[in-house]
């Protein structure tokens, strides 16, 4: 019972599947903006990486090797289309904000690389364990880049207020780089930094060591 | 031909794949360590790109959209949920075929791709390439042009990337920021630096 514990919660903030792994970032920096696109974003990828595994492993003794990797694709793919002819029914103004990136979850490298890695060799319980733990490790990272950036880029959160914006008659300016792509890239660059500080074992070696100067102060001057 | 011009600048730098819409990031951060190899996938997705976006808009033109089928004699048929299906399908037949073309032909740009090239199935700048002209419902010869200009901006991205990267590899960067984190900040400034190109009106 303890490895399906840890299969859960080992990805959220050991094994990180955007800090650690470097996998679906694609999807992470568009979608977080907003808290509400955020969640919805969240719900389906844990959803598709949950059941795709779930599915891939119970077929893993039938699938032959040289066609597995379009056997995977053919499942994400129609779980993916599942999800969206969900959001378009249900939830149409939000599917729309997302545009191409329910489809590209099809694509997000998180989802093949826990059928490939982990589906394909372990049962189907501890796989859907394993998928819904990494789907909750993409979500982590997400909601903490979509927190900061709707709350100082537009003063709100969930789309309710929190600090009063100049335009409404509060005191806060909203600060709109945060709402610009390239907001999304250093606030990941900032948690994975907040990261590896904490758990050393993630600090990537150096490939050249800078030797100390060697000279005194009074030589070089 | 201008209309198709402006199509072609304004896919390569102000909505440029990698930098504007982060498409195709997880293989942009995890090969853009050397200018060789990053110049290899560039090209490659150039070539992919310049495929699949046409042939995918000729599957949704005469296949898929509603009412498309109308040639079969079936006008009311609407399968465009079938889309994804379909696009990643062809994107993995075409990076195949591309393979043992390659492979059987030109033998020695094979062994400069050959590594890259499977990895391209999975890259999702190639599946947003084809979504995106469904979405803004190209015709077929803007979208051989928005698929080459699109990959060009790729291309140029992760290029730039790893010139940055090979530069960088001196420098003293604290110690948790390291590999990942620091790139992704570079990206972060590459991507402000793009932005400006966003005025530009053609």
């Amino acid at each position: 019972m303890a490895t399906m514990k840890e299969a859960l919660t080992s990805p959220i903030f050991k094994n990180n599947p955007i800090a650690l792994q470097i996998l679906g970032i694609c999807s992470a920096l568009a979608v977080t903006s907003s808290m509400k696109v955020t969640l919805v974003m969240c719900i389906s990828v844990i959803f598709v990486t949950a059941f795709s595994n779930l599915a891939v492993s119970m077929i893993r003794n039938h699938i032959p090797g040289a066609i597995r990797i379009i056997v995977q694709m053919v499942i994400i793919a129609s779980l993916v289309i599942v999800v969206d002819q969900v959001l378009k029914a249900y939830a149409y103004a939000i599917s729309k904000q997302l545009s191409v990136f329910v489809g590209l979850i099809i694509t997000n490298c998180i989802v093949m690389g826990r059928a490939e890695g982990f589906a394909m060799k372990n049962p189907p319980l501890a796989s859907f364990i394993d998928g819904i733990g990494n789907g909750l490790g993409y979500s982590v990272v997400l909601f903490s880049v979509a927190f900061v950036r709707e709350l100082l880029g537009s003063g709100s959160l969930f789309g309710v207020e929190i600090l009063a914006t100049v335009n409404n008659g509060g005191w806060y300016l909203p600060n709109g780089l945060l709402l610009l792509p390239p907001s999304a890239f250093f606030l990941i660059g900032f948690f994975i930094w907040v990261l590896r500080s904490a758990d050393k074992e993630q600090v990537e070696k150096e490939e050249f060591k800078i030797t100390k100067n060697s000279r005194s102060v009074k030589e070089a001057f | 031909m201008e209309h198709y011009l402006s199509l072609f600048v304004r896919s390569v730098f102000i909505e440029n794949m990698a930098l504007a819409f982060f498409l195709g990031m997880c293989t942009f951060l995890a090969i853009s360590k050397k200018i060789q190899a990053a110049i290899g996938l560039g090209i490659a997705v150039i070539v992919v790109l310049t495929l699949t976006v046409p042939v995918n808009n000729l599957i949704y033109t005469y296949l898929l959209r509603e009412g498309a089928l109308a040639w079969a004699g079936y006008p009311d048929v609407d399968l465009s949920f079938l889309g994804l299906l379909s696009y990643i399908g062809v994107i993995a037949a075409i990076v195949q075929i591309m393979e043992m073309f390659l492979d059987k032909y030109v033998p020695a740009l094979y062994s400069a791709l050959g590594v890259f090239l499977p990895l391209i199935t999975v890259n999702c700048a190639i599946m947003g390439g084809s979504l995106f002209m469904v979405e803004r419902d190209y015709n077929f010869t803007e979208s051989v042009v928005y698929g080459a200009g699109a990959g060009t901006g790729w291309a140029l991205a992760i290029t730039a990337l790893a010139g940055i990267r090979e530069k960088l590899k001196y420098s003293d960067v604290p110690e948790g920021l390291r590999g990942l984190g620091i790139t992704f900040i570079t990206v972060g400034l590459m991507s402000l630096g793009f932005m400006s190109f966003g005025g530009i009106d053609l």
